[in-house]
């Protein structure tokens, strides 16, 4: 079966307002080119879910507007200090914080990969991130006595959005060893995908690619975008761009600064837009 | 030979502490942390493994992000490293926010994998390289994982040591709080006691000095290490070895 092509702007049309939304790490494969499409589509009331942590990307988000609810175990920009948006976001009470710890996040996509209803974790108790959330509880091991346990439901976002250096026309996508956006594709009810090439053939015909490769029955919309995650780079790809993104952390240190990167690099993209 | 640097001194001091151990992993803006592993495990004659997060020759995970939890949650991890915004005199550990939750006064990154591994990994390492009344607390305002739990809660983790650019605290797991072990050169009790916003035990005796590496060990430090590290911390390794990465 052929995989649904889609321009960047029909894929952020596909991602609803109000969506959980699940992203990747910095470190992993983010689409740094729909979540701008998300921005000039003017998105709203978005979920985010990092799995497990948010960066760049998320702080974007959050900047323009369109997000309501962080629920991850970090939003960081690593060496570029802290994310600007974020932390002016969550300093004036704009958006709700869900905190929670990065092996959380992992297991409650695993309950909702393998369809049940929740799971249970070691650690958390005693901590002010359970205290906090209000939708995990502690429960017994019922195998055992006096064992006290969390239970996480399982998180099932609405969208897994990624990127990938590789796709076919099928909707095969090749993520290698970032196998957090395989759990994230079987986790959620859709993925979109953009990927820096969709090439000839069926990587699931090449076993050493079919290893690392999620198969297109997960995959609800692909877009070809040749450098998809700059100014992030990609593991084994191209590096970041750090001159860009320094700029970035400089100008989304005040609202007018952030509005001026928007205005330049989001709003006036067009040319993104028409490809 | 140079003199030997602050960062050697502590780089050294946590290394004692990882000798023996199967696996060291080491998460994100640790230099010193790594380099203390990568230490550890030079002499180790390759019985130890360090994984380091962002690294690539020094991370062997191919599993996902999950997998370095669920290799700790089995008890296949023997040590790793938490800092925190605030650390507090019963080891609880802040990597969110300073004053009210709903809306800080401070926001940092997150939790990470702390409100896990602190529970898990059997030799959990506090480090806070800046040691002042502002991070070393009596109450953190945040919990991400606390340093002791309640008999009933399974907890084969948790605090071993807590090193500072001041000195080295041991941890008594049976009062739940700290005990000053060493002292680093140059720093003295006082002032420790002025810049510690909780309170903590001393040892019998004289306060020892933290140990300062011997030549063989600065040899270790200064190359093998110096050159590895540099992989994943340029900066650091430029600054504190005048290593230039070739990266």
């Amino acid at each position: 079966m052929l995989a649904t092509q889609l321009t960047i702007d029909q894929l952020a049309s596909r991602i609803p307002d109000g969506a959980k939304l699940a992203l990747p790490p910095d470190y992993a494969y983010c689409s740094l080119i729909a979540a701008r499409a998300l921005m000039r589509r003017k998105a709203k009331n978005l979920h985010l879910v990092g799995v497990p942590s948010l960066g760049f990307q998320a702080d974007m988000l959050i900047g323009a507007g369109c997000v309501d609810i962080v629920e991850t175990a970090a939003v960081t920009l690593s060496e570029y200090g802290l994310a600007p948006r974020f932390t002016a976001a969550i300093k004036g009470a704009k958006i709700k914080m869900m905190d929670a710890t990065c092996p959380a996040i992992h297991a409650a996509l695993q309950a909702s990969e393998k369809g049940i209803p929740f799971i249970p974790l070691r650690g958390l108790i005693g901590s002010d991130i359970l205290a906090h959330r209000e939708d995990w509880k502690v429960g017994k091991n019922p195998f055992a006595e006096n064992d006290p346990i969390v239970y996480l439901p399982a998180l099932k976002p609405d969208v897994a959005l990624i990127h990938a250096p590789v796709g076919d026309k099928y909707g095969n996508v090749w993520v290698g060893v970032r196998r957090e956006q395989m759990l994230m594709a079987h986790a959620a009810s859709e993925t979109f995908v953009t990927v820096e090439e969709i090439v000839d053939g069926n990587l699931m015909d090449d076993l050493k690619m079919k290893a690392g490769t999620i198969p297109g029955l997960y995959i609800s919309g692909i877009t070809e975008s040749d450098k998809g995650a700059w100014p992030l780079g990609i593991p084994g790809g191209y590096n970041a761009d750090h001159e860009h993104l320094r700029r970035y952390v400089d100008l989304a240190q005040t609202d007018e600064g952030f509005q001026q990167y928007m205005d330049e690099f989001i709003t006036e993209a067009s040319s993104e837009a028409a490809e | 030979m140079k003199a030997v640097v602050p960062e050697e001194i502590l780089i050294n001091a946590i290394a004692a502490n990882l000798d023996g151990l199967k696996h060291v992993a080491v998460g994100a803006s640790s230099p010193i942390p790594g380099a203390a592993a990568l230490l550890a495990r030079s002499r180790s004659q390759g019985r130890m493994r360090v994984s380091i997060l962002g690294s690539e020759d020094n991370n062997f995970f191919s599993d996902g992000g999950k997998e370095i939890f669920d290799v700790a949650g089995q008890g296949r991890m023997d040590a790793f490293f938490l800092s925190g915004a605030q650390i507090d005199g019963k080891a609880n550990v802040n990597l969110v926010s300073v004053g009210e939750y709903q809306q800080p006064k401070a926001r940092f990154p997150g939790s990470f994998g702390s409100g896990y591994l602190y529970f898990v990994v059997p030799r959990v390492i506090l480090f806070r390289l800046e040691h002042t009344p502002r991070t070393l607390v009596e109450e953190v305002d945040f919990i991400s994982a606390p340093g002791f739990s309640d008999a009933n809660v399974y907890r084969p983790g948790g605090p071993h040591k807590l090193i500072t650019d001041r000195c080295l605290f041991d941890v008594d797991k049976k009062r739940k709080c700290f005990r000053l072990e060493s002292i680093h050169p140059g720093h003295s009790v006082d002032e420790i006691h002025e810049q510690t916003g909780f309170k903590f035990d001393l040892p019998e005796g004289e306060i020892p000095e933290t140990s300062t590496p011997n030549t063989d060990i600065l040899s270790i430090i200064r190359g093998e290490v110096a050159s590895e590290i540099s992989e994943i911390y340029p900066a650091f390794a430029a600054r504190v070895f005048g290593v230039n990465s070739t990266v």
